[in-house]
């Protein structure tokens, strides 16, 4: 396997929900193919229903396709999720209130086995990675929503996984920890070398964090347009304020826009 | 604590109600034929157990036993004690349906109280959930006494087992609303009347069927206490008398025990059925 | 770049102690005031309407009666409570665990609950005849009815707790591949406990009513407190029936503040025991 292989590749993949009967069926994705380069950031954005995320619960096999391909690391996605490919983190923080962050973060560590002293060790890099290190012994409801999130990206990379998932992490804050929230994954992502898949429906900020746009419409779901996001690294404000940024977003919208 | 006792109760039945939704789940047919199912099997475990451990007729009676005493006649009357059991049943049903009645008006009076002054249910609140902790039921001897061994006495008991789950749940009901809603009421410049019956009550009805299903075989159990305490007639009369000559016919004791657990089940279907009817939107939004 | 965030809901410590105090006061003030002015007006309304203190006892006359005869009444309230914590053990113990085995298998626990939460609603205690006739007199008969009392609402409310695991939070333990008895002890059980703790919670009073009641219908009457109570009331004297029934009472909430600060201990964690409004 050569580096430029695609650590993830969904061939002609296919949803269907719902019973067999004839107008039961939701059509949630059609025919879909994407490959993920390694170390990729790459946004999947839509309007709600154009599958999004579902295409990120296939790839984490936490639903399976009707129809198609899914390869992780040239494994299925069920061998991918035995073999702790991923992580993924979701709208919904769930960090366990009977636990305090730092053993939050130890949970997947547990769960493989990690010996107590490394799971330390691991968790308190995390933390200290996503600015977090004073509230190791801090409960989650002590915690305001974009601290919370940022514990569970921190237990989601605690056991250094491959590719992270994430299904529109910081949809639930406001615009202004959101923005703060964006520049902090890119300094987590540019240190950790994780691939990204990442879903949302906030133009800027896809068109800001990502190396790749994809741009799905409903109905049904598939991928309208990929848009390549050739803004320099490291982004920050000044990005956001770059005419080329602003063209770019005009360049994904007008994908959104041609149904 | 009925309170969390309702609340279990309501919610273990969302559930099932959403799982019966979610996977369009055991019709109404198949329910019955796994209930037929269970009781064919409680039956076979019944005689099991009996020929395992050698268990006297006297203690554990054939199943078929308890059937049969439903249908022989009686000796004094020559009706079939079936019968007789049911006529006496049903004052015991008159009591619980008058204290059920009772109980739950003055339940959900109390509870619209405590909704709309904050000072009353500060006050009073703690105690009446504090009395919950207390066995009620002790009063009950002395109930009878003072009123004397007759409806009355009887109903009131059963009306104060019925008392607590109302109010406690009418009070959560009627303070559940949204603050939006009830914004949007205030904009109609609505007054408090029209708040409380087109906007709250509706909202509480959900807790409130919770209490009345609870309260309803408690307002049974309460009957049912009270007869066996003081009383000439009723189900719980009968239970003590045949409990005093079990000797000479152990089975009757055993028909009574079903009937009243039949009463209770009865008592909860009912109001199951008719929450059914009147918030079906609610189910079904669920 | 690290950045350091001013948590926006951190609990609030460090207001005066005095505006403390007073929204204290302002909470518990309304129920504290209520119960003397509450037994006031009960001596006051026995003594000016002469009620015949066979019919209604004043708070003054209980008192005396409870301060002349409080060991005795003790003694048998703790025989009581000694059926009401067997029965309480046994029952809410066997109601956990089958609650915990049967909720394993899903299809059963779902064609189970209709059936625990209908025989619920039976009526337990008509079953004290024949649990007379099986136990005869002494603590067993109830001992087992408060048992048979407690099992359902503790089945019913373990059940209900192991299914309340937010479905996110199963998705990740998915995403883990974690065992399945690991996600239950990790997860489901962490998340079931506030609703066990509200069946145990229900429990204590049922438990101390069940042996009660019991005893009315069968039990010792120069040992236990129940059967004191109702033979008291069936002799005309109100007064120290009234005392025995303050003695249930106390044994009661001692015992549901026990389960309430056990619950305090275990799962401190939990929205309904760390918010201090409640």
């Amino acid at each position: 396997m050569t580096d430029t292989a695609p650590i993830v590749s969904i061939q002609n993949v296919s949803k269907l929900f719902g019973s067999a009967s004839a107008a039961g069926q939701t059509h949630a994705l059609s025919r879909v193919s994407l490959d993920v380069a390694p170390g990729e950031f790459v946004s999947l954005l839509g309007p709600s229903g154009c599958g999004k995320s579902t295409l990120l619960r296939l790839v984490a096999d936490l639903i399976e396709p009707s129809d198609g391909q899914i390869l992780i690391r040239n494994k299925s996605p069920r061998q991918a999720r035995l073999d702790r490919e991923y992580g993924i983190v979701f709208q919904s923080p769930v960090l366990y209130d009977w636990r305090d962050v730092l053993h939050n973060v130890e949970l997947p560590l547990e769960v493989m086995r990690f010996p107590p002293a490394e799971r330390d060790r691991r968790a308190r890099e995390m933390l200290q990675l996503v600015g977090l290190k004073d509230f190791e012994r801090h409960y989650p409801w002590q915690l305001s929503g974009g601290m919370q999130q940022r514990v569970s990206i921190a237990r989601a990379l605690s056991f250094k996984p491959a590719i992270l998932l994430m299904d529109e992490p910081f949809g639930a804050l406001d615009e202004m920890t959101r923005e703060r929230m964006n520049a902090e994954l890119l300094n987590i992502w540019s240190q950790t070398d994780t691939t990204v898949i990442f879903v949302t429906h906030s133009i800027a900020e896809a068109v800001f964090l990502s190396s790749r746009v994809v741009v799905m419409t409903p109905r049904p779901g598939r991928i309208e347009k990929i848009v390549t996001i050739d803004l320099p690294q490291p982004r920050n404000l000044e990005t956001r304020e770059q005419p080329h940024y602003f063209e770019l977003i005009t360049a994904v919208r007008e994908g959104l826009r041609e149904v | 604590m009925a309170e969390s006792r309702t609340l279990e109760l309501e919610a273990g039945e969302a559930e099932v109600a959403a799982r019966r939704q979610a996977q369009g789940g055991p019709s109404l047919a198949r329910r019955g034929l796994a209930l037929l199912a269970l009781l064919v099997g409680v039956a076979l475990v019944w005689e099991l157990t009996k020929i395992l451990f050698s268990i006297t007729d006297y203690n554990l009676p054939h199943v078929y036993a308890i059937p049969w005493a439903f249908i022989k006649p009686l000796s004094s009357t020559g009706q079939p004690m079936g019968v007789y059991l049911l006529w006496q049943t049903q004052y015991t049903i008159y009591e619980a349906l008058a204290g059920f009645a009772l109980g739950a008006l003055a339940g959900f009076l109390l509870g619209v109280v405590f909704a709309h002054s904050a000072l009353l249910e500060r006050g009073c609140l703690p105690y009446v959930v504090a009395s919950q902790t207390v066995p009620i039921l002790a009063i009950a001897p002395m109930v009878v006494i003072w009123l004397g061994r007759g409806f009355l006495p009887i109903a009131l008991i059963a009306s104060y087992l019925t008392f607590f789950p109302v109010v406690i749940n009418t009070l959560r009901g009627l303070l559940s609303v949204e603050p939006t809603a009830l914004e949007l009421m205030q904009s109609y410049a609505a007054t408090r009347g029209e708040i409380l019956w087109k906007l709250r009550v509706p909202a509480s009805l959900p807790y409130l069927f919770t209490a009345l299903k609870i309260s309803s075989t408690a307002s049974i159990i309460g009957a049912l206490i009270a007869e066996m305490t003081g009383a000439q007639r009723g189900l719980g009369w009968n239970l003590v008398y045949f409990a005093q000559y079990y000797n000479s016919d152990p089975p009757n004791l055993w028909a009574a025990i079903v009937l009243s657990g039949l009463l209770g089940l009865l008592a909860y279907g009912g109001i199951l059925l008719i929450e059914r009817r009147a918030l079906g939107w609610q189910a079904r939004a669920g | 770049m690290a950045v350091t965030e001013a948590p926006a809901d951190l609990i609030v410590t460090g207001l005066t102690w005095q505006s403390r105090l007073a929204a204290l006061l302002r909470r518990y003030l309304p129920a504290i005031l209520i119960l003397p002015s509450g037994l006031i007006l009960w001596e006051l309304g026995v003594r000016l309407f002469n009620i015949q203190g066979f019919l209604l006892p004043a708070p003054s006359e209980i008192a005396q009666t409870f301060g002349e005869s409080w060991v005795g009444l003790l003694d048998r309230g703790w025989y009581t409570f000694q059926e009401a914590w067997w029965g309480y053990l046994i029952g809410c113990g066997l109601g956990i665990l089958i609650g915990l085995l049967v909720s394993r298998f899903a299809t059963i626990s779902a064609a189970l609950m209709p059936i625990a939460i209908a025989v619920n609603a039976v009526p337990i205690i008509a079953l004290s005849p024949l649990v007379r006739v099986w136990f005869g007199l002494g603590q067993p008969s109830k001992i087992v009815i408060v048992a048979i009392l407690c099992f359902f609402p503790c089945l019913i409310s373990t059940v209900r707790g192991l299914s309340v695991a937010a479905p996110a939070a199963v998705e990740l333990m998915r995403s883990y591949a974690t065992p399945e008895l690991e996600v239950f002890v990790k997860l489901r059980l962490p998340s079931a406990l506030p609703f066990i703790f509200n069946g145990l919670k229900v429990c204590t009073s049922l438990s101390m009513i069940g042996a009660v009641v019991g005893e009315f219908y069968g039990g010792l009457l120069n040992k236990s407190l129940g059967t004191f109570i109702a033979n008291e009331a069936s002799q005309v004297r109100f007064r120290s029936s009234w005392s025995g029934i303050i003695v249930a009472c106390a044994f009661g909430i001692a015992f549901y503040l026990l389960v309430g600060l056990c619950e305090r201990l275990l799962i401190p964690w939990h929205v309904s025991v760390r918010s201090q409004a409640d």
